[in-house]
């Protein structure tokens, strides 16, 4: 895998809800298969004077065919607001594919994937790539209410989706971690991605039960390469880079 | 032909152009994208005897122009460096440094002299001003007595090339440069982060863990021109400039205004291959201009018949 910084362009700018939007990034005739589902991209963004750093995104899709690979972006400041405007055809500078992913499992598991929010981004990708290696994973999505109800469409096509809004519009009413799938069904392995408080319900669940798990984490980066040792996680093997050793790592490397 | 190399002393670096401690791991990093051996030099992620954790997270926080950053001289330790970073470093072709730190004057000493026997090592830059840790670092940097006294004990044990990294949180970053250059450094490198902070409007609370922290980037870049440009005039030794250098025009100033050389910093998270960018930069710049080598344009504007 090879990290590479390229100028990509904007196949669509896809508007969801009025906080989240999908860029899809024409990657032409490079090669990018080798990307895999967890890894990330840190993003120039040209068109904000407060915007200083990159801004990394995790691989949302990635279309082989197309050649083209998806970010799931949420508003939440000047960075992502400059982003939001992108219109097809302009150019973006990205350095690709960046950080671990996640682990395949024993064929034959029964794999949960949970996201919160935004948190759902990675969980596309995972999901597809779960099914080209004959899994069928269950997915538990979360959101604040129908208003971010996301794309549930792409994730009906990977398995069964169950859904928890925080006020109850769309699924069970309440937190991802208190649906009742979590007490019904047995799992072998959950793949999560999500708020910090969401992700430490999941990995207590997971402990109590002996599942594998793994979690995407998401820190402030200054590099994304592994240089300037700021977005840092407190593991048992030490301070880890979340943008090289993860983001994804395994909850009994975590000191939660 | 342009000729961009510059010496400290014998030690001959190819470019001008050296990547700053702390912004560029330990090369590989950046593997990936160029070959590092075209840079004049690389710094290393600033070393301590033993090994360090760093400051707990949230060690960085994006400001206007910069950031903040208080990472705390998180690292390995010689040991490790020695058994295996060294013969990774080793096999690059060009100048690797070492940027050695520590919490007492023994510490600084204790290194110095063991760094001395590494071969492929042919200068430390001694960190008298890291902003981010409790014991040392700045403290020794922003005493004129304490600096002389680790400089002057690391030089008697350091027989190669010492670079004395200043920092900018002085009176009189003058004062200081020149006691480096009494006590025998061999050149100079300006500036380190300009200590600071933010705060999060909304939590209430500072964003850095440690309250405190090193800004860098375009914001501090003023500030350390002008400190270039004073202590410039008043050493001899090579001055190494940096601060904010983000693309050649950036660099250049510091040229113009007296350092020898410039280190990449911030520069190189938001663009991974800014000084080989920097170096092509610099070359083009001299060739339309006329100039053959780039020792004509260092101070260029203290010149008298400008």
């Amino acid at each position: 895998m090879v990290k590479r910084i390229e100028n990509l362009v904007v196949v669509e700018n896809k508007s969801l809800t009025k906080d989240y939007f999908i860029l899809v990034l024409s990657c032409a005739n490079k090669d990018i298969s080798d990307i895999k589902p967890g890894q990330f991209v840190q993003v120039k963004v040209d068109k904000s004077h407060s915007t200083f750093l990159r801004r990394p995104f995790s691989v949302h899709d990635v279309d082989f065919s197309k050649n083209t690979i998806s970010l799931l972006i949420k508003i939440v400041g000047n960075g992502t607001l400059a982003l939001s405007g992108l219109k097809k055809n302009d150019t973006l500078n990205v350095i690709y594919p960046l950080g671990n992913s996640f682990s395949i499992p024993q064929p034959g598991k029964r794999i949960l994937l949970a996201g919160g929010g935004c948190g759902i981004a990675p969980l596309l990708f995972l999901g597809k790539k779960l099914r080209s290696h004959g899994f069928i994973p269950d997915l538990l999505l979360g959101f604040k209410d129908v208003e971010q109800g996301l794309e549930i469409d792409e994730y009906n096509k990977i398995g069964r989706v169950y859904l928890a809004t925080e006020d109850g519009s769309v699924g069970q009413k309440g937190y991802l971690t208190d649906h009742s799938i979590l007490k019904s069904e047995k799992y072998d392995y959950v793949y999560s991605c999500g708020p910090e408080p969401m992700l430490k319900n999941i990995a207590r669940y997971c402990k109590d039960r002996k599942i594998f798990c793994e979690v995407s984490l998401e820190n402030l980066m200054a590099c994304g390469i592994g240089a300037c040792l700021c977005c840092v996680v407190d593991t048992v093997k030490g301070n880890l880079c979340t943008c090289t050793e993860g983001p994804v790592f395994n909850i009994n490397d975590l000191k939660w | 032909m342009v000729n961009i190399g510059f010496n400290i002393g014998d030690l001959h670096f190819k470019t001008p152009v050296l990547t700053a401690s702390g912004t560029f791991g330990y090369g590989s990093e950046f593997d990936d994208f160029f070959d590092v051996s075209i840079l004049g030099g690389i710094i290393l992620k600033g070393i301590t005897l033993e090994p360090r954790e760093g400051n707990p997270y949230p060690r960085m926080v994006e400001t206007p122009s910069g950031m903040l950053n208080s990472v705390g001289l998180q690292n390995k330790g010689l040991e490790y460096f020695e058994k295996d970073i060294y013969p990774q470093v080793s096999a690059y072709n060009t100048n690797v440094l070492l940027n050695i730190n520590g919490s007492t004057v023994d510490d600084y000493i204790a290194l110095a002299y063991r760094i001395n026997k590494l071969e492929k090592i042919p200068a430390v830059e001694l960190n008298i001003s890291c902003p981010n840790v409790k014991m040392g670092g700045m403290a020794f940097g922003t005493n004129t007595e304490t600096a002389r006294t680790v400089i002057k004990k690391v030089r008697a044990v350091y027989k190669k090339k010492l670079i004395v990294k200043l920092s900018p949180n002085v009176t009189d970053i003058v004062d200081f440069a020149c006691i480096a250059q009494e006590e025998g450094a061999d050149a100079v490198s300006l500036i380190n982060t300009i200590l600071g902070m933010a705060i999060d409007t909304k939590s209430m609370k500072p964003f850095l863990s440690t309250i405190t922290g090193g800004l860098s980037g375009p914001a501090v870049k003023p500030a350390a021109l002008r400190m270039v440009w004073q202590v410039a005039k008043a050493v001899s030794i090579p001055v190494i400039g940096i601060g904010g250098i983000m693309n050649t025009s950036d660099a250049l100033e510091f040229f113009l205004a007296g350092a020898s050389a410039v280190q990449i910093g911030t520069a190189s998270f938001i663009d991974p291959k800014a000084s080989v960018r920097i170096i092509e930069g610099l070359e083009q710049y001299l060739g339309e201009k006329g100039f053959s080598n780039i020792k004509e344009i260092v101070g260029y504007i203290n010149k008298p018949n400008i």
